[in-house]
């Protein structure tokens, strides 16, 4: 199902986009991609991600001010255009939740293109929940090749996206109550959790998105979710 | 779950990594950068960076060398010391900080921390409490310090704690000045003070000696997480020791994969 690679790819680089939208530190995200074998381009209109192999959108906080400053620079609907046009994205934290329909932390409209909404951690005995916890994969991707099960990622937040159809889960994490940790609906990849702040298991993490990435299996194995 | 954190501290002057007892008799440890890498290979599962020379100097913070450091390590880093504007902790957090603390800037102008949450979100916003043991009075309580022990607040250490978690604390860097750098073990007392009235993370620091220390500090103190500085500059006890410890004693600790070859 996977096209086979290019004689080249194994050795191209690709060229990935981190969308800067003054939601923090770009820095790690930028070192951790460039480690794996990225180029990365540091995207604040979306003139500078057009010939991008894959986008990605990292941040913390709420979702009202980043979407705010989303709109300010122009980069809602290209980044909506991104996704529904089936090209590789990345959602890192706030990343991930801007993918649902809105948040219970701001009330703010999101992007929908996940179905469901960001709620607050439930049952948590501290919060925000910060520091590093089990990632439990509900079904197999790529995307964690390598990775031993239940391997421990970086959190740092106090609300995740709860998706209405089961089928994008790809992984949970319990912190009092249990919640969605990773989404995969078509080209659309999403981790609650921070593989660039994440150590070596967070490296491996990146690095499988990119080789996915140079042999092109991103896109070309990934069936719209519900066809069979 | 959760893992219980262990967080070596880079007491920072003058660029250099410095040994853990505030201010006096400053010895070098090291280079910010190197030993950040270090601590990761080691297994840390954060680094508290605090720039301890930029509030005495009324600078701001060393932006170069945190973005050294950020970029040697892939795990967490809190940046301290400077902050004193909103302006000041984005600078900081896009030179490669995940969170930023802040201390004295807080204790002059609270409305420091409500703004910096409003704007990055409380889950990046750390406030560092110094802490004194009061003399007198039937009960133990605390007086905040600042300036690294040096001015006294008359702020009450509970509810100081308690009025920075209702303005958008996210996690509270509590640090016993009078056990800091005495070896003598975290201040569990004051530690159990402030855990049983909030309900953010709070990363005990000041006095570890060796292991059982850590382990005190979350079991009696109800730690999230637990920092020090010149036991693992000094390689008196291993990270790895230390979460040995916290695992035969019960709890949650990461152990970290092998780097990729």
């Amino acid at each position: 199902m996977t096209a086979p690679p290019a004689p080249n790819a194994a050795l191209r680089r690709p060229r990935i986009a981190v969308v800067d939208y003054g939601a923090g530190n770009l820095v790690s995200i930028d070192q951790a991609l460039d480690r794996v074998g990225a180029d990365v381009v540091v995207a604040r209109d979306a003139e500078a991600f057009r010939d991008a192999d894959a986008l990605v959108v990292p941040g913390v906080g709420a979702a009202a001010p980043a979407m705010e400053r989303l709109a300010r620079r122009g980069l809602v609907d290209p980044v909506r255009r991104w996704i529904e046009a089936r090209r590789p994205y990345l959602g890192i934290c706030l990343g991930l939740q801007l993918l649902f329909d809105g948040s219970d932390e701001d009330g703010a409209e999101t992007l929908g293109i996940i179905p469901g909404r960001t709620t607050l951690l439930g049952g948590a005995p501290t919060l925000p929940h910060i520091g590093w916890n089990q990632v439990e994969r509900v079904r197999d991707h790529p995307i964690f090749d390598g990775i031993r099960p239940a391997a421990d990622f970086y959190f740092v937040h106090s609300y995740a996206g709860s998706p209405t159809d089961p089928e994008v889960s790809l992984a949970t994490t319990t912190h009092g109550g249990t919640f969605v940790s990773a989404v995969v609906r078509d080209n659309v990849v999403g981790v609650q959790f921070h593989p660039e702040r994440s150590g070596a298991d967070g490296l491996r993490l990146l690095e499988n998105a990119v080789a996915l990435l140079r042999t092109g299996a991103w896109t070309a194995g990934r069936e719209p979710a519900g066809v069979a | 779950m959760l893992c219980r954190r262990v967080i070596p501290c880079l007491d920072v002057a003058n660029g250099r990594v410095v040994k853990g007892t505030r201010f006096v008799d400053l010895v070098d440890e090291g280079d910010p950068p190197e030993l950040a890498e270090r601590y990761a290979a080691e297994g840390a599962d954060e680094l508290v960076f605090l720039d301890i020379t930029a509030a005495p100097e009324g600078r701001g913070t060393l932006l170069d060398i945190v973005e050294r450091t950020a970029r040697r390590a892939f795990i967490p880093l809190t940046v301290g010391g400077g902050v004193r504007s909103v302006r000041d902790m984005r600078d900081v957090l896009r030179a490669g900080a995940d969170k930023v603390s802040l201390n004295t800037a807080a204790v002059a102008d609270p409305t420091l921390v409500s703004r910096c949450a409003a704007r990055f979100g409380r889950q990046a916003v750390v406030v560092a409490i110094d802490a004194r043991r009061r003399a007198s009075g039937p009960q133990p309580a605390w007086e905040v310090v600042v300036r690294g022990g040096r001015d006294a607040t008359d702020l009450d250490a509970v509810a100081w704690a308690e009025r920075v978690v209702d303005l958008g604390a996210g996690e509270l860097l509590l640090t016993s000045i009078d056990r800091d750098g005495t070896r003598s073990g975290y201040d569990t007392d004051l530690l159990r003070a402030i855990t049983s009235r909030v309900g953010v993370p709070v990363i005990a620091s000041g006095g570890a000696a060796g292991p059982a220390d850590f382990v005190a500090a979350i079991r009696d103190g109800g730690a999230d997480a637990v920092l020090a500085a010149s036991i693992f500059h000094r390689r008196t006890h291993s990270i790895t020791e230390v979460k040995e410890a916290m695992a035969a004693a019960g709890l949650a600790v990461r152990i970290a994969a092998e780097p990729a070859a």
